[in-house]
């Protein structure tokens, strides 16, 4: 304990901004997975969306130039 | 082609509710860290990193351990959707892992100069946990054949979830009586502190949760479009499109089984 | 049970007899390690923690030489297939398997001890020698568990010479710390006692891991 006591304490703005650091690396990591999330998702919605443009394609017998209502936001 | 099992649960549900609670709780948290926590008598403001680093430590390894449980499940159900949450459990704890080691060193830093310590155990811990399982990910890749993969992925699971415990024993008792610990322990904390702690740690915990289930989410959603997919050429005669689905590459992803399982919803009409 | 063991264990030993695949191998890198570090750190003689560290780097180094071997020609030559037909309890495998691994690190610990006594060790072994073996054992049944298991586990993947190491590796670190710890005071001048807190650490350790492989063994088996 000796030891810690001799440890001085960092000044605030000394620590301000390892705290930051600290606060911006995690915030930093959720972000960049929200990112990944995000163009996951619309890689998600692109096969969706060929999918269903290709079963519409089908069920309706071909040359379908019919304007497809998208439904899809 | 339906199965008999029932209709899974709409993806996402329940999804909200949580990414709300744990915005709420994280946001508590942050304000409870800034302006209610009083400072700490010896390292100050620094010391406020505590209320992160811990936090992210304990939930890592509960989550490693989690995994080990549903490898458990999966070994003993045969059921891929447990090998499939061990896989993504394993694969966050990892990543709130690397998140523990570098707070902890830049706690390091600020407290003693360097960017990294031996004396404090729950950061050489954590070192030695993070090598461990990152040979998780190769293991997987290393293997074709998905049910072994599975089954291997669960093998090592188990063991690596019943080392963590032990390890940190042995590292504990390795460097107890070399230096004091120096980031701060959990005991003895004045009752501000402590509630600010616990709503940190519930707010991390959630954040887990929630990250966890829109990893699930994600894969569920994948597994049932390549099921949508595998119905609509099969109907079609496969030759259609010029069969832009090639061969699934060799992957570490657990894939969930075809579309037997899983009943893809039908695309109805225009709604 | 016994039987199966007993069977399984005599053919590994006799086929390590006959083709001398681990054992020289392993005694020969320790010795060249030995030398290794005598040139590495510039030192003739050494004790204490730095003693016990290079002595347990060094079977460790040298152990996973072996567990990289102690599956391959089962896998490669169909063993498991005609093990798996044989209306046997499947952790008799790996009981024989552990036991092979056991004998040949103490085999190995034969050569490498001397060797370090020889060619590194300041202090003398001859009263502690007794004490030494005792700590010896106890990791080497540890290191036997977990390299059978690992073992097991890599040999039939594609990267399997790589990830037998990376999973052992980190498996293997309480293992070197209470080892190295309990060994310190051994090697040390003068010598000491070892703590028992680190031999009741690798006897938790190696029980715990023991009964985790016999569990788990059975589903790496399969197919």
């Amino acid at each position: 304990m000796a030891a810690l006591a001799a440890l001085p304490a960092l000044p605030l703005h000394e620590a301000g901004k390892y705290v930051a650091a600290a606060y911006v690396v995690v915030f930093a990591l959720v972000l960049i997975y929200v990112a990944i999330m995000a163009v996951r998702l619309s890689r998600i919605q692109r096969e969706l969306a060929s999918l269903l443009s290709r079963e519409r394609s089908a069920a309706s017998p071909p040359p379908s130039s019919a304007a497809g209502e998208s439904t899809l936001p | 082609m339906n199965s008999s099992s029932p209709p899974p649960r709409p993806l996402g549900s329940g999804l909200r509710a949580l990414s709300l609670a744990t915005a709420g709780a994280m946001a508590l948290a942050l304000g409870l860290v800034f302006f209610y926590a009083p400072l700490d008598a010896e390292q100050g403001f620094l010391q406020k990193i505590f209320y992160l680093h811990v936090p992210l430590a304990i939930v890592a390894l509960c989550g490693f351990v989690l995994a080990a449980l549903m490898a458990i499940m999966h070994l003993r159900s045969r059921d891929p959707r447990w090998d499939m949450r061990s896989y993504v459990a394993i694969h966050m704890s990892l990543i709130f892992a690397v998140a523990t080691l570098i707070t902890g060193s830049i706690w390091a830093r600020g407290s003693w100069g360097h960017w990294w310590v031996w004396s404090e155990p729950t950061l050489v811990s954590f070192l030695i946990v993070f090598l461990l399982y990152a040979t998780y990910q190769p293991l997987r890749f290393a293997i074709e054949d998905p049910e072994r993969q599975a089954r291997y992925a669960s093998v090592f699971a188990i063991t690596a979830g019943a080392f963590v415990p032990m390890n940190f024993i042995a590292v504990r008792l390795a460097s107890a009586y070399l230096h004091p610990r120096v980031l701060g322990s959990t005991s003895n904390l004045p009752p501000q502190m402590a509630f600010t702690f616990v709503v940190s740690l519930i707010g991390v915990a959630l954040l887990y949760a929630t990250l966890c289930s829109c990893e699930l989410t994600a894969k569920r959603t994948r597994a049932q479009l390549r099921a949508a997919r595998r119905m609509a050429e099969a109907r079609t005669g496969a030759g259609e499109a010029g069969g832009a689905q090639a061969r699934r590459p060799r992957s570490a992803v657990p894939s969930l089984p075809a579309a037997g399982t899983l009943a893809a919803p039908a695309p109805r009409g225009g709604a | 049970m016994r039987r199966t063991v007993g069977a399984l264990l005599r053919k590994e030993l006799l086929i390590e007899l006959r083709s001398w695949q681990s054992v020289p191998g392993m005694s020969l890198f320790a010795v060249t390690t030995f030398v290794v570090f005598h040139f590495a750190l510039n030192r003739s003689s050494v004790d204490g923690d730095l003693a016990a560290g290079i002595l347990w780097v060094t079977l460790l180094l040298a152990a996973i030489l072996g567990v990289n071997r102690l599956f391959v020609a089962d896998a490669e030559e169909g063993g498991f297939d005609g093990f798996l037909l044989a209306p046997v309890d499947r952790g008799a495998l790996l009981l024989a398997k552990a036991l092979a691994l056991l004998t040949y690190l103490v085999a190995l610990e034969l050569v490498a001890v001397p060797a370090f006594a020889l060619l590194l060790l300041a202090p003398s072994l001859t009263s502690t020698l007794p004490s030494l073996t005792g700590v010896l054992a106890l990791g080497d049944v540890g290191v036997a568990v977990i390299g059978t298991l690992v073992a097991a586990l890599a040999v039939r993947t594609r990267a399997r010479d790589l990830l037998g190491p990376l999973l052992a590796l980190p498996l293997l670190v309480p293992i070197v710390i209470a080892g190295a710890r309990a060994s310190s005071p051994l090697l040390a001048l003068p010598a000491g006692q070892p703590a028992a807190r680190w031999l009741a650490t690798l006897g938790l350790y190696d029980l715990l891991f023991g009964l985790i492989a016999y569990a788990l063994f059975d589903f790496l088996l399969e197919d």
